[in-house]
C-alpha cells in the first residue's frame, strides 16, 4: 500500500473521534472507498453535508469529485464504506435526490427539444412504462421559464448554445424537485449570463431548504457563491464552512505545487476579506 | 382468380410479407442502436449468432425455431462475454475486441456450415448468409370462407409466423418502454441515478437484436441483416429532430424497403425484358434501403447536402449584395457625382456570387443602372445605410471597447457587419461618437437624407 499517501501526513485525525452521522443530514458519506481496477480514486471519504447549504467540491483533475457524486448516486460501486441519505439508503429516496451531469456526458444531437429533457426530470415521480401526463409536461415547462428557456422550449437541443443547454440541465434537475441535488460542474463552459442565472437558481433552491453540493473548478468565485467547501484530492484534505477551510495552506494541501492556480485563489480570499465576507 | 392473381398470392405475398416483417423488426430496434451510436454492435451481434445458428441446427436435425434461438442466444451470450474478457484481461480497445470476437465467431460458423453439407444435411451457406426469401411461399385455401380453420393456418410459413412474433414482440417492448428507451439512451447516467437501469435496458436491448437477427436470418440472410438494422433509421434520423417521429419514420422507410425491395427484385427483370433473369431479394432490398438513405443525405430539409449549400449559397449572396450597397454608399459619400460601371464594382468587390447578387439589386429595385453607371435608388440607399452604420459602430466599439488600434479594426468590422437578426444588421450598443475611427460620419439609423449626397 506504499502508493497511499499515508493519513496522517495530510489531514491529522483520530480515527476514533469521528462524528455520529445524524439521520437528520441530507448526505453523509462513512469510510467511503472507491477503486478503478486496483488503482484507488477515492480513499476513506468521510462527509456530511448540513442541510440548506450551497456546498463546493474543489480538487484538483483527477481528484475524484465527479466519482465521489456518482458512488453516492450508486453509478460506482465503492470498494467500501456507505452513503446515507437522511439516515437512508440511496434506494429509499431516489426521488429527493437531483443530479445534473457534465454537459459533455451526452449526446446533444440526439432528437429531442428542452422540453422533453426537462420532462425527464419527472420520470422518477412518473414511473415505468406510464406516459408523460400534460401536468408533468407543464411542471417541466414551468422549470424550463423558470430558467429562462420557456421561449426555446420547443428546439432541439443541439441548436442551443452551450450556456443554454446547461440551462436545459440545470431546468431537468428542477423539474425533479428534489431537496438535494448533485452538479458536476455546472458552470463549466457557460457564458456570463449563464453563470448568474445558475447562480440565482442556486441561492432560490437554497432559501427553500435544499442543499446543493457542486464540483466546481474555479477556485476564485468558491467564496462568494459557496457557503461550505470540501476540498478533496483523493482524500478529504478538509472540508466545513468556507471561511474556516478554505485557505492557502489548505489549498496548497490539495493541489500540492500548482502556484497559478493558488495565487487566483488567495487573490479572491483577500477580496471576500475586504468585501467583509 | 386469375392464374398471374394466384401465383402472386402463393409465392410473391409471403415472400414480400417476410422481407418486410423482418426490415421492420430491425429497424425499431435500429433506432437505438444508431441514436446510441452502437451501429457497429449490430454488426457484431448478427454476424456472431451464425455458428449457434448451425449447431442449434445440427442438434434438432431440421430448421425448427426453438434451436436455432437458443443456439444464437448462446452464440450472443459467449460473443458478449468473449469482447468484455478481451477488454477487461488483454486491454484491448472496444472496437477492436468487437472486430475479432464477431470475426471469429463468424468463421466458426462458416466451417460448421461447411462440415455440415459435407454430410449431406441440408443447411447451406447460400441460404444463410444472403438469405432464401424465393422459397418461402403459401397456398391460400381455395375456398376464402375456411381462412380460418385450423388447417389453413397451419399451412401459412413457419418463417412468417415467427417474424411477425418478433414484430410483436418488439412492437410492444418499444411502445410499453418507449420513455424509458429514450432516457437510456440519451442520458444512462441520469436515468440510472433516478431508478431506470441502463445497464440492463442495454442488455435487454441487444437481446432483442440477436433475436431480430436470427428471426430476419432466413429472410434476408445473416449478412444484410446490418443493412436492415442501421438503412432505415439512419434515413429517418436524417429527416427529423424529433424522437417519436424518428421511429414512425424509420418504420415506415422499413416497410418501404421491404415491399419496394421485393418488387424490384421479383418484377424489374422481366419488366425491362430480361426473361428468366433473377435478383437476389435480400441485395435488392439493400439496395432500396441505401437508395433512401442517399437520397436523404442530398435531400433532407434540415440536415442535407443540398439544403446546406443552398444556406451556403444564400449567405454568400447576402454578403456580396452586402457589399456592393456599401460600396456605391461610400462612393457616394465621397464622390457624389461618380458612378461606378459594373465590371469595375464587379473587381473591386471580388465575390464570385457578385454579379448573381447585383442582377437580384436591379431586379428589385435597390440599384439602378444610369448612362453614368451604377447608383442605389432610395431603399437600397435605406439599406446600405444600415450596413455601413454597422460597420462603422462595429469600428468604434472595437477600438473604444476592446481598445484595438483604429488601423486594425477593418477586417473584423468587415464580417461583422453581415450579421443579422430578425432582417436588420446588428449594432454593438450606442456609439457615443459622431465620426468612426477613420473620422468618416456613423450614419443615423432612419434618416432618409444621405449625408452630402448631391446626386439629384
Amino acid at each position: 500500500m506504499s502508493t497511499l499517501p499515508s493519513h496522517e501526513r495530510v489531514s491529522p485525525r483520530d480515527l476514533s473521534a469521528r462524528p455520529e452521522h445524524s439521520p437528520d443530514s441530507p448526505l453523509s458519506i462513512h469510510a467511503l472507498t472507491v477503486a478503478y481496477q486496483r488503482k484507488p480514486v477515492l480513499w476513506d471519504v468521510e462527509f456530511e453535508a448540513p442541510g440548506a447549504r450551497l456546498i463546493a467540491i474543489v480538487g484538483p483533475n483527477g481528484a475524484g469529485k465527479s466519482t465521489l457524486i456518482k458512488a453516492c448516486l450508486g453509478l460506482v460501486a465503492p470498494a467500501a464504506g456507505r452513503v446515507e441519505f437522511w439516515g437512508g439508503p440511496y434506494r429509499r429516496s431516489r426521488i429527493r435526490v437531483g443530479y445534473v451531469p457534465q454537459r459533455e456526458s451526452v449526446d446533444w444531437d440526439f432528437p429531442v427539444s428542452a422540453l422533453d429533457v426537462a420532462a425527464m426530470g419527472r420520470y422518477a415521480l412518473i414511473g415505468w412504462c406510464r406516459p408523460v401526463s400534460r401536468a408533468h409536461k407543464r411542471a417541466a415547462m414551468d422549470a424550463l421559464e423558470y430558467v429562462g428557456m420557456g421561449e426555446l422550449s420547443k428546439r432541439q437541443i443541439s441548436q442551443l448554445s452551450g450556456g443554454q443547454q446547461q440551462r436545459v440541465f440545470l431546468a431537468r434537475a428542477l423539474a425533479q424537485d428534489a431537496d438535494l441535488y448533485f452538479m458536476d460542474e455546472p458552470f463549466a463552459g457557460v457564458d456570463a449570463a449563464t453563470e448568474r442565472a445558475i447562480i440565482e437558481v442556486l441561492r432560490s433552491l437554497r432559501a427553500k431548504g435544499k442543499t446543493v453540493i457542486c464540483v466546481h473548478h474555479d477556485l476564485q468565485t468558491v467564496p462568494e457563491y459557496f457557503d461550505d467547501v470540501m476540498l478533496l484530492n483523493m482524500r478529504v484534505v478538509a472540508s466545513g464552512p468556507v471561511g474556516d477551510v478554505f485557505t492557502r495552506e489548505n489549498l496548497v494541501a490539495t493541489y500540492g505545487g500548482r502556484l497559478t492556480l493558488l495565487d487566483e485563489a488567495s487573490e479572491a480570499l483577500a477580496r471576500a476579506a475586504r468585501g467583509g465576507g | 382468380m386469375s392464374p398471374q392473381m394466384e401465383t402472386f398470392i402463393s409465392l410473391d405475398l409471403p415472400a414480400m410479407l417476410a422481407g418486410t416483417l423482418a426490415a421492420l423488426a430491425c429497424a425499431l430496434l435500429g433506432n437505438f442502436l444508431v441514436l446510441r451510436r452502437q451501429a457497429m454492435m449490430g454488426d457484431a451481434i448478427s454476424h456472431a449468432v451464425l455458428p449457434g445458428i448451425v449447431v442449434g441446427f445440427l442438434i434438432a436435425g431440421s430448421r425448427s425455431t426453438w434451436p436455432i434461438f437458443l443456439g444464437a442466444g448462446v452464440s450472443a451470450l459467449v460473443t458478449v462475454m468473449m469482447i468484455s474478457a478481451l477488454r477487461r484481461v488483454a486491454r484491448v480497445e472496444a472496437g477492436a475486441a468487437m472486430g475479432v470476437s464477431f470475426s471469429i465467431m463468424f468463421a466458426l460458423g462458416v466451417l460448421l456450415i461447411e462440415q455440415s453439407t459435407a454430410r449431406g444435411v441440408d443447411l447451406d451457406a447460400g441460404c444463410v448468409l444472403y438469405g432464401q426469401l424465393e422459397y418461402i411461399n403459401w397456398y391460400p385455401p381455395t375456398d376464402w370462407g375456411e381462412f380460418w380453420s385450423a388447417g389453413t393456418l397451419d399451412l401459412i410459413p413457419r418463417q412468417v409466423v415467427v417474424l411477425l412474433g418478433a414484430v410483436g414482440v418488439i412492437a410492444l417492448f418499444v411502445g410499453v418502454f418507449f420513455k424509458e428507451l429514450r432516457i437510456t439512451t440519451f442520458d444512462p447516467a441520469h436515468a440510472s441515478a433516478i431508478g431506470i437501469n441502463s445497464g440492463l435496458m442495454g442488455a435487454v436491448l441487444m437481446t432483442l437484436v440477436a433475436g431480430a437477427t436470427v428471426a430476419a436470418f432466413e429472410a434476408v440472410g445473416s449478412i444484410l441483416v446490418i443493412a436492415m438494422l442501421i438503412t432505415p433509421p439512419a434515413t429517418a434520423r436524417l429527416l427529423t429532430d424529433r424522437y417519436s417521429t424518428q421511429i414512425l419514420l424509420s418504420v415506415g422507410f422499413a416497410v418501404v424497403t421491404g415491399v419496394l425491395g421485393y418488387l424490384v427484385g421479383a418484377f424489374l427483370p422481366s419488366a425491362l425484358g430480361f426473361e428468366g433473369m433473377a435478383l437476389n431479394i435480400a441485395g435488392t432490398m439493400t439496395i432500396v434501403g441505401v437508395l433512401m438513405l442517399i437520397g436523404a443525405i442530398f435531400a433532407s430539409p434540415s440536415h442535407g447536402v443540398i439544403a446546406r449549400a443552398v444556406r451556403r449559397r444564400r449567405l454568400a449572396r447576402q454578403i456580396a449584395r452586402d457589399d456592393i450597397l456599401a460600396l456605391l454608399f461610400r462612393l457616394e459619400e465621397i464622390r457624389p457625382d461618380h458612378a461606378m460601371l459594373d465590371d469595375q464594382l464587379r473587381e473591386a468587390t471580388g465575390h464570385t456570387q457578385a454579379r448573381a447578387a447585383l442582377r437580384e439589386l436591379v431586379s428589385r429595385g435597390h440599384v439602378e443602372r444610369t448612362n453614368k453607371g451604377l447608383a442605389l435608388r432610395d431603399s437600397g440607399r435605406a439599406l446600405a445605410r444600415g450596413v455601413v452604420r454597422s460597420h462603422r459602430l462595429w469600428e468604434s466599439w472595437l477600438v473604444d471597447t476592446l481598445g484595438l488600434r483604429a488601423d486594425h479594426v477593418h477586417q473584423t468590422a468587415e464580417r461583422l457587419e453581415h450579421l443579422r437578426d430578425a432582417g436588420r444588421p446588428i449594432e454593438p450598443g450606442e456609439p457615443g461618437r459622431e465620426f468612426d475611427p477613420h473620422d468618416r460620419p456613423i450614419p443615423d439609423r432612419d434618416d432618409p437624407e444621405t449625408p452630402r449626397s448631391g446626386r439629384e
